[in-house]
Formats: structure tokens, C-alpha cells, sequence
């Protein structure tokens, strides 16, 4: 019972963080200066009204504001203002599974590298090992995305030639691009696990289970395992969130069409029903991973539940 | 005489164990923390002083027949100007010493602004938000929770691209999506010290609210604070710098760390260097901040630390 009114209630509050998200961008669309269809060329007046007429932008806003609300619930985007003939529902069911699949893998290349290496530092406390890869996992987090990616380009597409420069069909450069997100967010996984693993590791159910004789390994995985890792789930909403951020950077830079690179470039063309649509869907992303994250982290640790 | 000689040494006893002293003595014991600080201040001093003297050339002069000089050298223009590349030169024969430190005003510049512009919000609305407490606390945090759940990367974009790429107001918009975890920390803080006998002392000599929050509750959360806003810095800088990158932050010719590494990534198979120098600059400042931030941490924090 108590678990359902908890999990009832995260959904609502997401629900509501979702409609905040659409009405600002929605609104913060439409008051921005500028519009769709102001090109460096001078567009007839009459065009203009046109073109505005035809989209529905001489209504008022609060009207604009209804209607959008109306279709977004039908799950219609309507259509993009700056690619001609296809809709945003078209651009984004192009775009998502792209950045998706990239996003996925490079949170399970983070895990597998971040998660090993936070458990044997914390196992290692305070030796040369430990203090080796704290560091190593800090020059990870102060070297961004944004330096990781062309590097690894130039020496593994480049230099060595074992992957491709670009793309997205036919082509391996994903997986240096999915390399370049789980780099990143293997050093705080790494740093992560490491201070909590420290701190579940210094409770007394652990020496306990050292007094009684069992066997370090077994403490480490068995008994310490469970607690220490909670955070690390706790974290992995954010991450993907960040991992989204960090994607824009890896999608430019490997040229692979995902929605962060229609988002950019919606941007700047002012598309705005390609923005709302992009943004409405990376927001639902993230709330669905967020409400999915804490549900699970009351099943891990039932605390959690109470303290909300 | 006497008395008054020793009321003087137990005054010097009280000082020398004040918080701040405590602190800063450990932290001084921390030889990483103490490097990050040295090698940080230099930074930022080289940065904001050197260009005042008149032997950095001018970041946006181009040179086109200077093009990729080498580190060290000297070269005379067409024009018969006399530059002295430091570190070499770009493409347009700019020279990259004075690119990194003009660069570097820009990116420290917006790490300082917008910290302190989240700091200012988010210890006011933490503070009140604590202090206040019951029905008033519950709503203004919800509106945290929600503010968390948007995803700030985005909105930073959409309002960069939108209200046009002014430098004045990315630091606005980059400092006005950072102040939630500082709220939550400063929350957290005066809701432990509010019902502390310093506070009831305070109460009862018949200061004002106001007087109470600023003057007496927030300067005992500063501990937390100062961690937290140290490491606010290289979170900042690195959105910039991101933002630089995509093509949204600071525009040519004007230069930030973020959009010289754009620039070197562009070039690296020609010219590595153009990437090598801001991004090892870079890396090194947010490297220093970050060690700094742990050593404030366990400086302010005896309890916190090692373990």
C-alpha cells in the first residue's frame, strides 16, 4: 500500500513537470523575437500572412497554446516548419531509436567499466591503486565530451583506420560515439560506487560478517554489493538525461543523425513545432527514466520511500 | 598588567581555533588541494593581467601569410608587424598564446558570473524556504523537485538560440538552471541550525526576521556552500563550454576555451596543437577546481573525510 500511494505520487508529479516542460517551451517559443519564416531574403508581406494563416499563427496565443495541447494528447506534433513535407512525428521516429540505441550503449559501456573499477578502488582504500584510478577517473570528468571524441576520431578512424569517420548506416562509427558517452560517465560511475561501496564497507553488519570469518570477496559482493550500488542506480536517471546532453556533442562531431541534431539545427531555423515536439519527447524520456529510477530505488532501499 | 597580558593570549587562543583557520590549516596539510589553488590562481591571474601588457598581440589580428607557425618563433607580416607565437599559430595566423588567454576571460568569466548569480539565488530561496518552514517550505521545494526534472541542457539551448548569442545572458541563463542543488544544500543547513540557542538568543533580543536569516543563519551555512560553489565553477564552465562547441555560445571571431577546442577539432588533422593546448589548458583548470572542491570538503568537514 504504502508502495503504491509512493509510486502514485512520483507519477503525478511527473505528469505536472511534464505539462510545466510544454508550456514553457511552447511559450518561450513564440515570445522569442524572430520567427519561421524571416529568411536573410525579404519575404512578401502577403506570403507571410499566408504562410502564418496556414500554420495557425494569426490566433491568439492562448488559442495556439489549446489547440497544441488538443493534438499533442492525439499524439500529433504537426507538421515541420523547416523540413518541407514531413512531419515532426516522421522526424523524430527517424531521429529517436538513433539516439537511443547510442545513449543505451554507452550507459552499459559506462557500467561495465565504471562499476568494476568503483568496487576495486573502495576495496583497495587508500593504497596507490586506489588513489591511481581516482585520479585517472578525474582527468575522465575534466576532459569533456567535446575533447573525447575527436581525439578518439583521429586516432581510431584516422591514424589506425579501425572504425569509420562518420555516419550512421553501413558505418562503425557509433561505437566510437557510444565510447565517448560511456568514457565520460564511467569516471563518475567509477567515483561514484567507490564512495559509497566506502561507505557501506565501514557499517557494522560488514565487520560483523568479517568477525564471523567470511570470506573478503564474498563481503565485497555479497553483502556489500546490494547497498553500495543503490546510488549508482539512484544515478542513472541523470545520466541518461546527461548522456542526451553529451550526445548533441557526439552526434556533431561522428555526423550521426539523431534527435539531437535535429534539435540544434531546429533551433537555430526557429522550426518550433519541431523544437516542442523534440523537447516534449527528451522531457518524457527523462521523466519516464527518473519515475522508473525511483521506483526501483524504493525496491532496493526501502528508506527511501519514507524519507519522500 | 598581568590579567590584561593573559585576557591577550586567551584572545589569541580563541582566534587561532576559529573554524576558518581550522580549515584553512588543513587544508594546507592537503598538498593536491594546494596545488589545485596555486596553479588555479595563476591561471586566472595570467589570464586577466597579461593581456594588459602590450607584448600579447591582439587575439583577433590575422596574419594570413603567418599561417601554422611553429611554438616559439618569430615571424615579421607583410604589414611589418613583428609577432612573437608563443605557442604558434592557427590557420589565419592568429596568435594561439593570446587566443587561450582571451579565450580564458571569456570561459572563467562566465564560470564566476553564473556561479554567482546561482549562488545568490540559491542560498536566498534555500534560506528563506528552511527558515520559514511548514506549508511554505513543502511548495517552494516541490517547485525544486519539478525544476530538477526539466531537462537544462535543452532549455539552455532553446534560450540561447532564441534571445540571440549575448554573452551577458548566457551567464544568466547558465546561472539561473544551477541554483537548485544549492538551495537544497542551504535548506537542509539552516533547518539544523534554526533551532539552535544562538537563533532563540538572536530571537529573543528582538532582531528582525531578515536580520536573522542574513546575518546569523547564513553565514554558518557557508562551510557547505564554498565546497559546493567551488565545484559549481568547472560545472559551469564545461556547459559553456559545451554550448561554445555546438555553435551557440561565444561567436567568431571572439573566443572562448570552448570554441578554440571547436576550432582545433576542425583542424586536428592538420595542425593537432590548435586542439592539444586549450583542451590540456582546460582540462587542467577543471581538474584543479574539482581537487580543490575535495580538499575544501574534507578541509571544512573533518568528520566527512577519508571515509
Amino acid at each position: 500500500m504504502e508502495t503504491a500511494r509512493f509510486v502514485f505520487y512520483r507519477f503525478l508529479q511527473s505528469l505536472f513537470a511534464l505539462l510545466c516542460i510544454i508550456t514553457l517551451t511552447f511559450f518561450l517559443a513564440r515570445l522569442a523575437p524572430g520567427g519561421p519564416f524571416l529568411d536573410e531574403k525579404a519575404v512578401p508581406e502577403h506570403l507571410l500572412e499566408q504562410m502564418n494563416k496556414k500554420y495557425g499563427f494569426d490566433k491568439p496565443l492562448v488559442v495556439q497554446y489549446g489547440l497544441y495541447l488538443g493534438q499533442l494528447i492525439q499524439g500529433d506534433l504537426g507538421p515541420s516548419l523547416g523540413n518541407k513535407g514531413f512531419t515532426v512525428n516522421e522526424v523524430i521516429s527517424e531521429g529517436l531509436p538513433v539516439s537511443f540505441i547510442l545513449g543505451f550503449i554507452g550507459l552499459i559501456i559506462a557500467l561495465i567499466i565504471g562499476v568494476p573499477i568503483g568496487v576495486f578502488a573502495a576495496a583497495k582504500r587508500n593504497t596507490s591503486v586506489d588513489y591511481g584510478l581516482m585520479t585517472v577517473a578525474m582527468i575522465g570528468i575534466c576532459l569533456p565530451t567535446f575533447v573525447i571524441a575527436p581525439l578518439l576520431g583521429e586516432i581510431f578512424a584516422l591514424k589506425l583506420g579501425w572504425f569509420d569517420v562518420a555516419g550512421w548506416e553501413n558505418s562503425t562509427a557509433w561505437f566510437l560515439g557510444a565510447m565517448t558517452l560511456g568514457l565520460y560517465y564511467s569516471a563518475y560511475i567509477a567515483r561514484l560506487t567507490r564512495g559509497s561501496m566506502l561507505d557501506v564497507l565501514s557499517q557494522d553488519f560488514i565487520r560483523t560478517a568479517r568477525a564471523k570469518g567470511v570470506a573478503p570477496g564474498k563481503i565485497l559482493f555479497k553483502h556489500a554489493f546490494r547497498g553500495g550500488i543503490t546510488p549508482v542506480v539512484a544515478y542513472l536517471g541523470p545520466a541518461l538525461a546527461g548522456l542526451i546532453g553529451g550526445s548533441f556533442v557526439v552526434e556533431t562531431v561522428f555526423g550521426i543523425p539523431g534527435l539531437g541534431q535535429h534539435f540544434i539545427k531546429a533551433a537555430s531555423n526557429r522550426d518550433y513545432t519541431l523544437i516542442n515536439g523534440t523537447v516534449t519527447v527528451f522531457a518524457i524520456l527523462i521523466l519516464v527514466m527518473n519515475f522508473l529510477v525511483d521506483v526501483l530505488q524504493a525496491w532496493l532501499d526501502p528508506r527511501t520511500k519514507t524519507r519522500n | 598588567m598581568i590579567s590584561g597580558i593573559h585576557q591577550r593570549e586567551s584572545n589569541a587562543i580563541e582566534k587561532g581555533s576559529s573554524l576558518g583557520r581550522d580549515a584553512w590549516l588543513r587544508l594546507r596539510k592537503n598538498h593536491l588541494a594546494m596545488t589545485s589553488l596555486w596553479f588555479f590562481v595563476t591561471v586566472v591571474l595570467t589570464c586577466f593581467l597579461l593581456p594588459l601588457f602590450s607584448f600579447v598581440s591582439d587575439p583577433n589580428a590575422t596574419f594570413p601569410e603567418l599561417q601554422s607557425q611553429p611554438a616559439f618563433s618569430k615571424a615579421t607580416s607583410v604589414g611589418g608587424d613583428e609577432v612573437y607565437y608563443l605557442l604558434g599559430s592557427d590557420h589565419l595566423g592568429r596568435d594561439i598564446f593570446s587566443r587561450i588567454l582571451y579565450g580564458g576571460r571569456v570561459s572563467l568569466a562566465v564560470g564566476f558570473l553564473a556561479t554567482a548569480v546561482s549562488l545568490t539565488i540559491g542560498v536566498i530561496y534555500g534560506a528563506l524556504s528552511g527558515y520559514v518552514g511548514g506549508k511554505t517550505d513543502a511548495a517552494m521545494m516541490r517547485v525544486v523537485d519539478i525544476l530538477y526534472a526539466l531537462p537544462f541542457m535543452i532549455i539552455v539551448i532553446i534560450l540561447t538560440t532564441y534571445f540571440g548569442n549575448d554573452l551577458w545572458l548566457l551567464f544568466v541563463c547558465i546561472g539561473a538552471v544551477e541554483w537548485l542543488t544549492m538551495a537544497r544544500i542551504v535548506r537542509g543547513q539552516v533547518i539544523s541550525l534554526k533551532n539552535q540557542e544562538f537563533v532563540e538568543a538572536a530571537r529573543s533580543l528582538g532582531l528582525s526576521q531578515w536580520r536573522i536569516v542574513f546575518r546569523h543563519l547564513i553565514p554558518n551555512t557557508i562551510g557547505p556552500v564554498i565546497v559546493y560553489t567551488t565545484l559549481t565553477v568547472p560545472a559551469v564552465m564545461r556547459l559553456e563550454a559545451i554550448l561554445s562547441f555546438l555553435g551557440l555560445g561565444v561567436q567568431p571571431p571572439d573566443a572562448s576555451w570552448g570554441s578554440l577546442i571547436k576550432e582545433g577539432a576542425d583542424r586536428m588533422a592538420s595542425d593537432p596543437s590548435l586542439l592539444v593546448y586549450p583542451a590540456i589548458i582546460f582540462g587542467l583548470t577543471l581538474f584543479s577546481l574539482n581537487f580543490l572542491g575535495d580538499g575544501l570538503r574534507d578541509a571544512l568537514d573533518p568528520k566527512s573525510s577519508k571515509d
